[in-house]
């Protein structure tokens, strides 16, 4: 840890929840613009930032939108002009939003939206879970899972620059739990706020492009000096090179996402895992659980209670959803046996989506382990270190039997 | 000579139009508002540049281009989606000599507003290389009276310095001339069709400009292409009010109202001259005055013609004339004479 360049001595002890945490991390992120709509559990943010606002901490232009697609649609617009921009949201909020998302990833605009995960209605319902990153899964954002405030707040501040890097150039959601996270305290530790400009680089800076009507690269912006056409009509002759531009900026995520976790790492001694994914005890184990978001906390608790019994179990927590690390689950999944995929959501007719991804991985090898898809916490239910333990049991009688007949099963919920 | 004396604007011959429109950091001054037509003529050019697709008798064009002429420096235009957005912008071409962005529908207000934020936090960070940055909107009715109505009064609330210029060709144009909340009532469209039951659009007309009024904005307009000088001066005015700014500039479209190309301006001079769409402006420090024709015809009633002369020129309204259809003919001139009549009561200008 000597190499750490701020040691955890020299960072600030800060007793915040999750959503206080994404307002620390804003204030100190040099963002230009942010525009919100209230909604609970995400209302602490706005809050929190309108008081650096209103004291004059921040140099951030706020607007007080009238709705998240708005919300969304400010972003895009001060984007577009060269601004670092930045909004959150929940559940309805994020569905309201839908459409601005997928307008925001094609215009390759480093929005960094904050979604504190809350069910959808109906029934109405403001406690988490994950269907409304579910919701959003399609949309070519980058999609981030944090698993407590620490995380919050240090993924916040990377997520800039995740967005922002020169071979992404793509929005990014940084996922954190409903009232698990946003509404828990914790002690974290936070950087200074020059170091924190100093990671970023200071203000946004606007990639160039090539347009044939002028010589030179020019900034990709509403710039007078040189006036470009953002957002024209594209038809079939265009359009599918366009999103081919997409496809191919999603596949450098990986990279920059480890990237920025490594740099992070040495600058204030905190990892989470390679950045795409963090695991515990999965090297020897036989089963093996995967889960997104604040569970993975209770689920490693778990985990390593029932290792020291001498259950060779391990769990992976995945940390970017979107782009999926396929090649790290299929390289993590190989040697196990029974694998449990929880997943707070689900596609009515179908599974959790993360268990359909786990099974394209897998396809590929040559013996697959069995997949149990675990639907558990709809509407905020809680997930208790009891039903982990129940289902970690339950894999292990899958490993010893071979099979399983039903695939899909749910956790916590009454008959 | 006069014409050495005019304002400095570089149009070299052979040059391509869109280099006026380049403005380098740290450009300094403003563009004059010209009223010369022969100046006009030899020192501006359109920010919506010859060779888009728009329709032959559009009136949406000729509006930008006017509106265009008036603007003061360094410019952004948002459009919502629409046929001038479909029909200006092509891709690999572009028909705009100035930052142009179109995100979705419902949203041109909300985008504006947000780069009109990334501004003034450029401004106070000092990364702005300007001293200021105009941000115009040119909208159709559907992104205006309908979805967009949201987003526009939201963006009027929060007091953006925006100018938010709705060209209302009354109807959806671009999907096929559907009904929207800007068509007048026994309008025939594709959804209000001409029946043996319903007699075209069976809803009077939102008025959208009385609506931007109660949102006490900083400046409310209304404009036709027919009366050019009142439309750019009033584009001017709307750049340089101190705050939200609406103009609602009434755009004929051809294939939609049925009616000959070659009518786009006759109509709509027409449409002031029945008082169908009377020119007037508004502030809160001056309440509504009329302007130009509309002035003329409050000074002299006789000038007022009769709405027949407005609908005879198109096959969206023609049924009106009709024997069967007398009673409609006479509630839509009472219609019209009461809205007029209104005005005249609140025009400081009026006669009384």
């Amino acid at each position: 840890m000597s190499r750490v360049k701020i040691p955890p001595d020299k960072q600030i002890i800060l007793n915040v929840n999750g959503d206080e945490a994404v307002a620390y991390a804003l204030k100190q992120s040099l963002v230009d613009v942010v525009a919100a709509y209230p909604i609970t559990p995400q209302t602490i943010i706005v809050e929190k930032f309108s008081e650096f606002v209103a004291n004059g901490e921040v140099h951030t232009e706020f607007v007080s939108v009238e709705s998240e697609h708005s919300a969304m649609s400010a972003c895009i617009g001060a984007a577009a002009a060269g601004a670092r921009a930045f909004t959150a949201s929940s559940s309805q909020g994020i569905a309201l939003m839908w459409e601005t998302l997928y307008i925001a990833s094609a215009l390759r605009l480093p929005i960094v939206l904050a979604v504190v995960n809350r069910a959808l209605s109906a029934p109405i319902n403001i406690h988490c879970d994950h269907s409304d990153a579910y919701g959003m899964r399609d949309s070519g954002w980058i999609q981030l899972f944090v698993e407590n405030v620490q995380e919050t707040y240090d993924t916040t501040i990377q997520a800039f620059k995740i967005a922002e890097d020169e071979r992404v150039q793509l929005p990014v959601a940084v996922n954190l739990d409903g009232f698990f996270l946003s509404h828990t305290l914790e002690n974290i530790r936070i950087l200074p706020d020059n170091i924190v400009e100093e990671f970023l680089g200071g203000y946004r800076k606007v990639p160039s492009i090539n347009v044939d009507y002028f010589e030179d690269k020019v900034p990709y912006m509403l710039n007078p000096a040189r006036p470009i056409t953002i957002g024209p009509l594209d038809l079939p002759d265009y359009y599918f090179e366009h999103k081919m531009a997409l496809i191919d900026a999603m596949k450098n995520v990986y990279q920059v996402v480890r990237e920025v976790n490594d740099e992070w790492y040495e600058l204030t001694g905190r990892r989470y895992g390679d950045g795409v994914i963090d695991t515990y005890g999965i090297e020897d184990a036989d089963t093996a659980i995967i889960v997104l978001g604040s569970a993975a906390g209770t689920v490693k608790h778990v985990v390593k209670r029932m290792r020291s019994q001498g259950l060779k179990t391990g769990v992976i927590r995945i940390r970017l959803f979107r782009p999926f690390p396929y090649r790290e689950i299929t390289e993590l999944l190989k040697d196990i046996r029974v694998v449990g995929v929880l997943d707070r959501g689900i596609s009515y007719g179908s599974y959790g989506p993360v268990y359909l991804e786990v099974n394209t991985a897998l396809y590929d090898l040559r013996e697959r382990p069995i997949i149990v898809n675990y639907i558990y916490g709809l509407g905020g239910r809680d997930l208790s270190p009891h039903e982990i333990e129940y289902v970690i049991r339950e894999l292990h009688e899958i490993f010893e039997k071979g099979f399983v007949e039903n695939k899909l099963k749910f956790i916590g919920v009454r008959g | 000579m006069a014409k050495q004396e005019l304002p400095n604007i570089p149009i070299v011959k052979g040059e391509p139009a869109y280099k006026i429109w380049i403005f380098e950091p740290g450009w300094k001054g403003e563009l004059p508002l010209l009223t010369n037509p022969r100046e006009i003529a030899e020192n501006k050019r359109s920010a919506l540049l010859p060779g888009h697709r728009l329709c032959a008798g559009c009136a949406a064009p000729i509006i930008i281009k006017l509106v265009s002429f008036a603007f003061r420096g360094p410019t952004i235009v948002v459009q919502p989606t629409g046929c001038v957005e479909v029909s200006t912008t092509i891709f690999p071409y572009t028909s705009w000599a100035v930052p142009w962005i179109h995100v979705a529908f419902e949203n041109a207000a909300a985008v504006a507003s947000g780069i009109e934020a990334a501004i003034k936090a450029f401004k106070r960070t000092n990364r702005l290389p300007y001293d200021n940055i105009d941000i115009v909107v040119f909208a159709g009715d559907g992104g205006t009276y309908d979805i967009g109505f949201q987003a526009l009064s939201g963006m009027a609330e929060r007091g953006h310095k925006i100018l938010y210029v709705l060209y209302d060709n009354e109807a959806y144009m671009n999907t096929g001339i559907q009904r929207s909340g800007g068509t007048p009532r026994f309008a025939w469209t594709t959804t209000t069709p001409v029946g043996k039951a319903i007699p075209g659009k069976p809803e009077w007309k939102k008025p959208i400009a009385e609506i931007m009024v109660a949102h006490r904005i900083a400046y409310v307009a209304t404009a036709t292409p027919a009366h050019w000088l009142d439309l750019m001066k009033k584009a001017r005015k709307g750049l340089e009010a101190n705050g939200p700014a609406f103009i609602h500039a009434l755009s004929s479209c051809d294939r939609g109202w049925r009616h000959e190309e070659k009518l786009t301006i006759e109509i709509t001079r027409r449409a002031v001259d029945t008082c169908y769409f009377p020119l007037w402006e508004w502030s809160p420090e001056t309440g509504y005055l009329l302007t130009d024709r509309s002035l003329a015809i409050a000074r002299n009633p006789k000038l007022k013609q009769p709405i027949e002369k407005f609908i005879e020129l198109q096959g969206r309204l023609r049924h009106l004339l009709q024997p069967e259809n007398r009673e409609l003919l006479k509630q839509l001139q009472e219609y019209v004479d009461k809205t007029w009549e209104d005005l005249l009561k609140r025009a400081v200008n009026a006669p009384k």
